[in-house]
């Protein structure tokens, strides 16, 4: 279950998505969350389903490989979606002792749910197709505007793509470690939530500690390659626009805009 | 000419109880000398806790001695001025290939450590290009490290020490963690580099198969380097061996053991072809 997480995964393939700047992929991933913060009306909703699935369809990574990784957020949306159903106040269309559900209630909850799964494809696609090292030189040079108010802008990305290299493994190991301890009869499933939760703590330990101990390798081997940070560094892959980036760019412009302005139409709204 | 010099190196392990009062000082290092000549395969052997990691620590000034010094290609380790060229000229593999691969696509690791020193672009790539043939890995240069076996991560890792044309590799028991075949391929890699490419190769490691074709052996023992000289006047001690908890290889055994109920053999033995073929004359 645990190796099912796909994000901050990369997929190998040969794809336009693939190429593009990781500037561009950044940005866009932001305008589209903001998008999806700006809708009024589903038709809005339909332009961002619309321009994802043909990103989606572009970038030649299969769907299905996609949805794996959401299978891991499914408790949070339902209880997301759960919550905004019931607690919504508006006009009832179902009730039932205490229990109400309104039409805003539906609505919300349906809204919500959606929203959730778009941001977690939406930022998926950006992560399956960009390798950790390049989302770093993307993040580094695209933001490097904050070095000028004292941002470590260089060392933020590097931990974050470190970051992202270790979680299969550490999933990895966490699969390994709950292994061991039930093989050696450790309960992990039964019994009340404040059970389950001390059941973890001999997983927990030895996870950090090993954890730790990677950390304590990974920064030897780092500077017996001569790392330093990030002046003086030249980069293997640097970071050049080309002319599908800036079609990208007028696409991505095209979109926002054009999103957003269907999604805030007021002849749309039928809620 | 020496690439690696050690004089009367001394490194402690000190251990402190909660309160931080020391309660213990283990010299994992013992005044230890030893050079070690350019472009030999040197090897240098010992059962856990015989220093011998803690040592060759000290061959990429990631330890500094507390007495003695360390010279690398004629550059004191704990001059801080060498400390970069240092680096890049002495390169370092560790144990765990997991806990050493820096990038998640192979050909961006073994460029990380050419990125770190200044190395232009094309450089680089042409470098990338040349370690990965070398270690034959060229064609996996898109893969996922994740994706890739043990012994073919370490040869990553020493493609990415290679990149940065270092004079001389310390590999600190690489294949500790490698199954038989995983091992075969890093051994067989780092020799190939030996002789091809001419670097000095100084293998920290506990499986005495490996050693028979190094150019000279060092035996630790206690933090102190207890025997030394070439794997056949190593191998030819076998008790002495066995009195460091070392075991030596089958067919040196064997030889010795037969020598010993009287049938005529050389000492050091080590390959069955030179068994047979001693046999054979008797």
């Amino acid at each position: 279950m645990l190796r099912d997480i796909t994000l901050g995964q990369y997929y190998q393939t040969e794809s336009v998505i693939h190429r593009l700047d990781p500037r561009v992929k950044l940005l866009g991933t932001v305008l589209f969350f903001v998008t999806l913060f700006c809708f009024k009306n589903p038709v809005g909703y339909a332009v961002a389903i619309v321009f994802l699935a043909v990103v989606i369809f572009l970038s030649r990574v299969p769907f299905l490989y996609m949805i794996r990784g959401m299978k891991t957020i499914v408790v949070l949306m339902l209880i997301t979606v759960i919550l905004n159903l019931f607690v919504t106040q508006g006009d009832p269309v179902f009730s039932y002792w205490k229990i109400t559900i309104t039409k805003q209630g539906i609505v919300q909850a349906a809204t919500i749910a959606l929203r959730i799964s778009l941001l977690i494809i939406g930022s998926s696609i950006m992560t399956l197709t960009t390798t950790p090292n390049h989302l770093t030189d993307g993040m580094e040079k695209g933001l490097r505007f904050l070095r000028v108010i004292k941002v470590p802008v260089h060392e933020i990305a590097m931990m974050m793509s470190i970051a992202l290299r270790f979680i299969p493994i550490l999933l990895e190991e966490t699969d390994k470690i709950m292994k061991a301890q039930l093989a050696r009869g450790a309960d992990l499933e039964s019994g009340n939530l404040f059970k389950r939760i001390k059941a973890m703590v001999p997983i927990l330990v030895p996870l950090f500690i090993s954890a730790f101990r990677r950390a304590n390798d990974l920064a030897n081997a780092m500077e017996a390659r001569c790392y330093r940070g990030g002046d003086g560094r030249t980069k293997m892959k640097p970071l050049k626009y080309h002319t599908r980036d800036a079609v990208a760019y007028i696409i991505l412009f095209v979109y926002t805009v054009g999103s957003i302005f269907v999604g805030r139409l007021w002849i749309f709204n039928i809620f | 000419m020496e690439i690696v010099r050690a004089k009367d190196v001394v490194y402690e392990y000190i251990r402190r109880d909660d309160e931080g009062n020391i309660v213990g000082i283990t010299k994992a290092v013992d005044h230890v000398n030893l050079g070690i000549n350019k472009g030999d395969f040197v090897a240098i052997l010992g059962h856990n806790g015989s220093g011998k990691s803690t040592l060759a620590k000290h061959f990429n000034a990631i330890f500094l001695p507390e007495e003695g010094t360390v010279w690398v290609d004629g550059m004191d380790t704990s001059d801080e001025e060498h400390l970069w060229d240092i680096r890049q000229s002495a390169g370092m593999v560790f144990q765990n290939p997991d806990n050493q691969i820096i990038a998640q696509v192979v050909e961006e690791d073994v460029g990380f450590g050419p990125e770190n020193i200044g190395v232009p672009t094309e450089e680089i790539w042409k470098r990338v290009e040349e370690s990965l043939k070398a270690v034959g890995m060229y064609e996996f240069r898109k893969y996922s490290p994740n994706k890739l076996s043990g012994g073919q991560k370490q040869r990553i890792s020493i493609a990415g020490v290679l990149a940065m044309k270092p004079k001389c590799i310390v590999l600190d028991e690489p294949t500790a963690m490698l199954d038989p075949k995983g091992r075969k391929e890093v051994l067989e890699a780092v020799h190939e580099l030996n002789k091809k490419e001419g670097v000095t190769v100084i293998l920290i490691t506990h499986y005495m198969e490996e050693v028979i074709d190094a150019d000279k052996v060092f035996v630790m023992d206690g933090g102190q380097v207890v025997m030394q000289g070439t794997p056949k006047q190593v191998f030819s001690l076998v008790d002495e061996l066995k009195e460091l908890r070392l075991d030596v290889p089958q067919v040196t055994l064997l030889a010795y053991e037969l020598k010993k109920r009287g049938i005529n053999l050389p000492d050091g033995i080590l390959t069955t072809e030179e068994l047979v073929q001693n046999l054979r004359g008797i």
